[in-house]
């Protein structure tokens, strides 16, 4: 906190300590931890959370891996493996990467754009508590043994009542509803806040590139996440109330399904990866001691990448006997979508090419990802490549395709982004020698398992078969493939490990352990429920660097400037910014901790049950508790915002 | 690229292929259904496509790998701190413009063409003496029928060397996916709608297929042989299909018969000629002469097939067909009586 | 992004990498001026979700011209396509009610809470009618959401649309709660300018799902 010219004494700086301590105060124990809404708090939670799915979601691969180790094995039947595989590609997909970096954004963006909370805290919290109930909901199928069985994208017909007749796929069905509450509304939360919560001097061109990773994440969200609640409302709609959308004899069509699934399913992977990509662009610049190349490129490719891949989803869908001048323009979009990744590529190169990298863990990370994504990458273009994809597609090729896509180029980046932030949200850094460490056997790991299942499916093997014959040629690469998970596995839980050790035992951060450039790294580590005391007043993208020391906002008498300064802080107001340089509107009284989100989400929750369970009157006590909690939530709106 | 400079390419990098093929997959069993080993001319087609794209990956691999590995461990000479100013060089706009827009552009342009032309090729409908076979997709077989031979099998797949194949592709049930490595790319079977696979078939000999949509349980368990013949041979084994099968004048096997069509067999399974007209399992006539049980599971040998009717649960769980209770006699009856259906 | 256009005349430079502050410094800021100010968080908060739910109403719409386009006839299974007299009045009704929000949005912005509260009730009573029309509507139909898919659409897009009016009702009851409470005023009705935008949108759709569903049917 920098100093200006009116210090006050040393009592008065002591009072005002405890005044701010008061007006931010939580409630202790379990009462806070059910009813925060500071964003960081919330955003280490959908972090931890998503964390011990990932592991979950591990185990589950690691089993699937024991069993196809070799050839005709008997460690799982076809039942619990197709469990399996289902869960495991859910647990991921929607239970780890999308939040973990919701949870990052949720921690990060407030903090990089020099402001106290999200636009909407109370919606955050929300948010959470729909993820983690979701998450429940849908891990509860495994204690009534009816886990989804239909893989993780539910094809129908195979998943219509007929053919799946137990209750697995109404886990997923409703439960792809449920979570998708959270991926919206956190969406809305992330562009509301960076378009109206900027601070002074940070016009949208000096963003932090994650705050427009997040933005083009959070906008293609928007626009696709209604597909997939539409994909899975009308398979549920055909499955509880008998209803025809998928049904060719009545007129109905399988391929509506997949239209409407992967319409969002492939933007969802750009959902994933371009977060990753941002959290990449933010770390490289910092190791290589240098602004990151081409920052407008790579923001017009992250914005680029969020428009181009709404027009590639039919890729999925190669092999259903579309006609074939139509997929072959879908591929040929496919083909373009390679060109921005591109750009930021060849950014990253010539970022570090006239920099000094040093060699940290977080770095370590950004150039694992960079050689995993650039052969995932090649893959795709391969597979874009519409008469191979006929070959390859539902092989192991695309299994290997996409796992160096979605787990490398994207999980490395998360693992530099816990190494890199987590110094920052706990104040203690974690183990250099445990961090290699961890690198080097994911890295190694992850390709001795992944890579060779590029050429099992060019061997013939299909995917999601839960044995396979001997004699094939199969066997010594699934062997390998057992092994590198394995040892992949191994890799993350030395950062576990790690993170577990560090809590305790790991160096004290400071406000900015990697020297570097971006506002989260001005204020202690961990920062005060507050954030900053005065909002700082940046001149450029990297104000860190640019200024030795930051200037400060100060209040002001007019309402719209009166949170900028100490009275913001001590009266738990942040300032709103209005239009493209973020000049001072008005101001946002911070919510109190409330349960309100909480009733929200379990009423939510109640509804899903009672849908679940075909109880009606379940349902209606779900949607009771939840609208009641909503009504309250809206009551005092007008007093809230001054 | 001009046509034949591409087929000389392409020709050239087969060359480079195979050799690089046996390095790079080392020990690859000749049985192993693998699209690097083609023996039909969409596969072969398809395969040309992928040594080019082959190149180009290794190449842009090694050229950005080594960029990225120059860049990082690179320590420029004197230029101060970097972290000062901000503002991008002219290097590195050439840098991003050059690697990140154009060259990318190209290379994309040159797969986009190939794809095009490639798709063209496979999709066109020949006109003259194609061969005809229906296959549907059931939960876990494969009915074959030729309409115009007037076959009627499962499980296996009969084509002629050389003739133009046209395999129409439906559903029973659910998404199936009907893929032959070594012959063609796959094409899924939808319900409510045809599918049409085309393709030559090169080399004879006999080609494993697999279902490549999950399906459910036995989806690991769904294969299919295709068996490619000199048209004379494919003629004869039609020919012999065609015909329902003579009654059985060994003992051993009239009894089978009886077995099997007073047992539950005749409540899902079409023996031609007799009393069995179920159909909600495949066809059997002809069952001696096909080459496995079970949509390729195992083997057809008498053992083998004792085994799947009196418990195919064992072999195939969660299979359609339930364990069929017979006494020691019956079984070896029955399985006499079908293994005698040549 | 000059200076000149930038309304927030803040103290340093507005060019990057130029330090206008002294380091360390107190700023003073200026606020927008108001012909630049921009519309609360909470309106921005349901343009996006009216932005998802738009295209929630889309990818229905989609599937309906979708599955029409894969049959043969339309609609199936002998249904007739359906009668256009009353529901073009409700129509009416309907997109009417969007006028008295709209006068009662600009009531509230002058602090009239009796003209706000006369809007939205008198807004209320046609959306509930039209709503009343769309449950008459259903009885009448003669084929249910099973009967086939055209059927699973028809109710499907109707339905969702009726539950949007629904919702619309059950929130214009709390801001007309709000608004006899003396809660609203001119500098803040943020409640009733939200609902406004919401119930906006539930009329606006309603215009593609009536020329999707009613008026397409009768074009051939």
């Amino acid at each position: 906190m920098a100093l200006t010219e009116d210090r006050p004494s040393a009592s008065a700086e002591i009072d005002i300590e405890e005044r701010l301590h008061e007006a931010w105060a939580e409630p202790a124990g379990i009462a806070g931890f059910l009813t925060s809404v500071d964003h960081k708090r919330i955003g280490m939670r959908y972090i931890y959370t998503a964390f011990v799915f990932f592991f979950i979601g591990g185990i589950e691969a690691l089993i699937m891996r024991t069993q196809l180790a070799g050839p005709n094995n008997h460690v799982l039947g076809p039942e619990q493996y197709d469990q399996l595989f289902t869960m495991h590609g859910i647990t991921m997909i929607f239970l780890f990467n999308t939040p973990v970096l919701a949870g990052f954004g949720n921690y990060l963006l407030p903090l990089q754009l020099g402001t106290r909370d999200m636009a909407f805290p109370r919606l955050n919290a929300f948010s959470y508590w729909i993820f983690l109930l979701s998450g429940v909901f849908m891990y509860s199928s495994f204690l009534v043994g009816h886990a989804p069985d239909g893989g993780w994208f539910s094809y129908v017909p195979l998943t219509s009542r007929h053919f799946s007749p137990g209750v697995n796929l109404d886990f997923w069905g409703l439960g792809v509803m449920f979570v998708g509450i959270s991926t919206t509304v956190g969406a809305v939360n992330f562009i509301v806040s960076a378009f109206k919560m900027r601070c002074p001097g940070m016009t949208v061109n000096r963003m932090p590139i994650f705050v427009w990773s997040m933005l083009a994440m959070a906008f293609m969200v928007i626009f696709a996440v209604p597909s997939v609640t539409l994909a899975s409302a009308l398979l549920e709609s055909d499955r509880l109330f008998g209803t025809a959308f998928y049904s060719a004899a009545h007129g109905g069509s399988a391929l509506l399904y997949q239209h409407l699934f992967w319409f969002w399913g492939h933007p969802e992977v750009y959902i994933l990866f371009v977060p990753a990509m941002g959290m990449v662009s933010t770390i490289i610049p910092v190791f290589a001691r240098r602004p990151l190349a081409g920052y407008l490129w790579v923001a017009t490719s992250l914005i680029a990448i969020a428009f181009i891949s709404f027009g590639v989803w039919v890729h999925h869908m190669f092999a259903t006997g579309l006609p074939a001048m139509a997929m072959a323009f879908f591929a040929g979009v496919g083909l373009l979508i390679a060109v921005p990744s591109g750009v930021q590529f060849m950014s990253w190169i010539a970022t570090m090419w006239r920099g000094r990298v040093r060699w940290t863990t977080p770095m370590l990370f950004c150039m694992g990802f960079a050689f995993i994504f650039l052969l995932g990458g090649i893959t795709g273009v391969m597979v874009s490549v519409l008469p191979f994809d006929w070959q390859v597609h539902d092989s192991y090729f695309v299994v290997a395709h996409f796992h160096y896509v979605l787990n490398g180029a994207v999980v490395f980046p998360i693992f530099g982004a816990l190494y890199y932030w987590l110094p920052k949200m706990t104040g203690r850094m974690l183990s250099e020698r445990l961090g290699r460490l961890s690198f080097w056997t994911m890295a190694i790991g992850f390709n001795v398992s992944f890579f060779p299942m590029h050429i099992l499916g060019f061997l013939g093997m299909p995917r999601r078969v839960y044995t396979y014959s001997s004699g094939l040629g199969w066997d010594g690469l699934n062997l390998l493939a057992s092994i590198g998970g394995f040892l992949f596995g191994l890799g993350t839980a030395l950062t576990l490990l790690n993170v577990v050790v560090s809590r305790f035992k790991g160096e004290p951060a400071g406000p900015n352990p990697w020297e570097a450039d971006t506002l989260e790294w001005a204020t202690t580590s961990p920062p005060p429920h507050y954030n900053f005391d005065r909002i700082p007043v940046v001149t450029s993208r990297h104000p860190l660097w640019d200024e030795p020391e930051l200037a400060y906002a100060e209040s002001g008498e007019v309402e719209a400037t009166r949170a900028y300064g100490l009275t913001g802080a001590l009266e738990r107001q942040t300032p709103i910014s209005t239009g493209l340089d973020a000049a001072p509107e008005q101001t946002m009284e911070i919510p109190r901790d409330t349960y309100l989100p909480l009733l929200v989400a379990l009423g939510t929750a109640v509804i899903f049950l009672g849908l679940l369970a075909k109880a009606i009157a379940v349902g209606a006590v779900g949607v009771a508790l939840a609208a009641l909690a909503l009504v309250r939530w809206a009551w005092r709106t007008e007093e809230d915002l001054r | 690229m001009t046509e034949p400079g591409a087929r000389r390419a392409r020709a050239a990098l087969r060359l480079a292929g195979p050799a690089a093929g046996v390095v790079v997959l080392g020990a690859c069993s000749r049985r192993a259904p693998s699209t690097l080993d083609p023996h039909g001319s969409a596969a072969a087609r398809i395969n040309g496509v992928w040594w080019l794209m082959l190149a180009l990956a290794v190449a842009v691999f090694a050229v950005v790998g080594g960029l990225l590995l120059v860049g990082a461990f690179r320590r420029p000479r004197g230029e101060g701190d970097e972290t000062a100013g901000g503002r991008d060089g002219p290097t590195d706009t050439t840098w991003i413009l050059a690697g990140g827009v154009i060259i990318p552009t190209v290379i994309l342009l040159v797969l986009a063409v190939d794809t095009v032309r490639t798709t063209r090729a496979l999709r066109a409908a020949a006109h003259a003496g194609v061969e005809h076979v229906e296959v549907v997709g059931n939960d876990w077989w494969w009915e074959v029928r030729y309409p115009r031979e007037g076959v009627l099998t499962a499980n296996e797949v009969h084509i002629p060397l050389g003739r133009p194949i046209e395999i129409g592709l439906t559903t029973k049930d659910v998404i199936h996916s009907f893929w032959v490595p070594q012959l063609a790319g796959k094409l899924d079977t939808i319900p409510g709608q045809r599918n049409v696979l085309r393709f030559k078939a090169t080399r004879t000999g006999t080609y494993r297929g697999e279902c490549l949509q999950y399906c459910g349980l036995q989806h690991a368990n769904m294969g299919f042989l295709v068996v490619v013949q000199s048209p004379a041979d494919f003629a004869t084994w039609a020919a012999d299909n065609a015909q329902p099968p003579p009654t059985p004048s060994d003992p051993l096997v009239a009894e089978g018969e009886q077995v099997f069509t007073n047992q539950p067999c005749a409540g899902c399974h079409t023996i031609r000629g007799t009393s069995a007209t179920g159909t909600r399992g495949p066809d059997l006539t002809h069952f001696g002469s096909r080459l496995a049980i079970g949509a390729n599971a195992v083997p057809n040998t008498a053992a083998n097939l004792g085994a799947w009717v009196s418990n195919s649960q064992d072999v195939k769980p969660g299979n359609l067909m339930p364990p069929i209770p017979l006494s020691g006699e019956e079984l070896r009856a029955v399985v006499a009586y079908l293994e005698g259906q040549r | 992004m000059t200076a000149a256009t930038s309304s927030a005349a803040v103290t340093t430079g507005a060019e990057p990498g130029v330090p206008g502050a002294p380091p360390g410094a107190g700023v003073r800021l200026q606020p927008a001026q108001r012909s630049a100010r921009g519309h609360p968080t909470a309106w921005w908060g349901m343009v996006i979700l009216i932005l998802t739910e738009a295209t929630l109403f889309g990818g229905l719409l989609s599937s309906y011209f979708f599955i029409r386009a894969i049959n043969h006839t339309w609609p199936l299974g002998g249904i007739r396509a359906p009668d256009l007299h009353r529901i073009s009045i409700f129509t009416g009704v309907l997109l009417g009610s969007s006028i008295p929000i709209f006068w009662a949005e600009a009531a509230i912005k002058r602090g009239n809470l009796r003209r706000l509260r006369v809007g939205l009730a008198v807004s209320w009573l046609m959306g509930a009618a039209f709503f009343v029309n769309q449950v008459l509507e259903y009885r009448s139909l003669g084929f249910g959401p099973r009967t086939n898919a055209y059927g699973s659409l028809f109710y499907a897009i109707t339905g969702l649309h009726g539950a949007h009016v629904v919702i619309g009702l059950l929130i214009s009851l709390v801001v007309q709660l709000k608004a006899g409470l003396g809660r609203l005023s001119a500098e803040r009705h943020l409640t009733a300018q939200v609902f406004g935008l919401y119930w906006h949108f539930v009329d606006g759709v309603w215009v593609f799902v009536f020329a999707s569903l009613y008026l397409s049917t009768h074009l051939h």
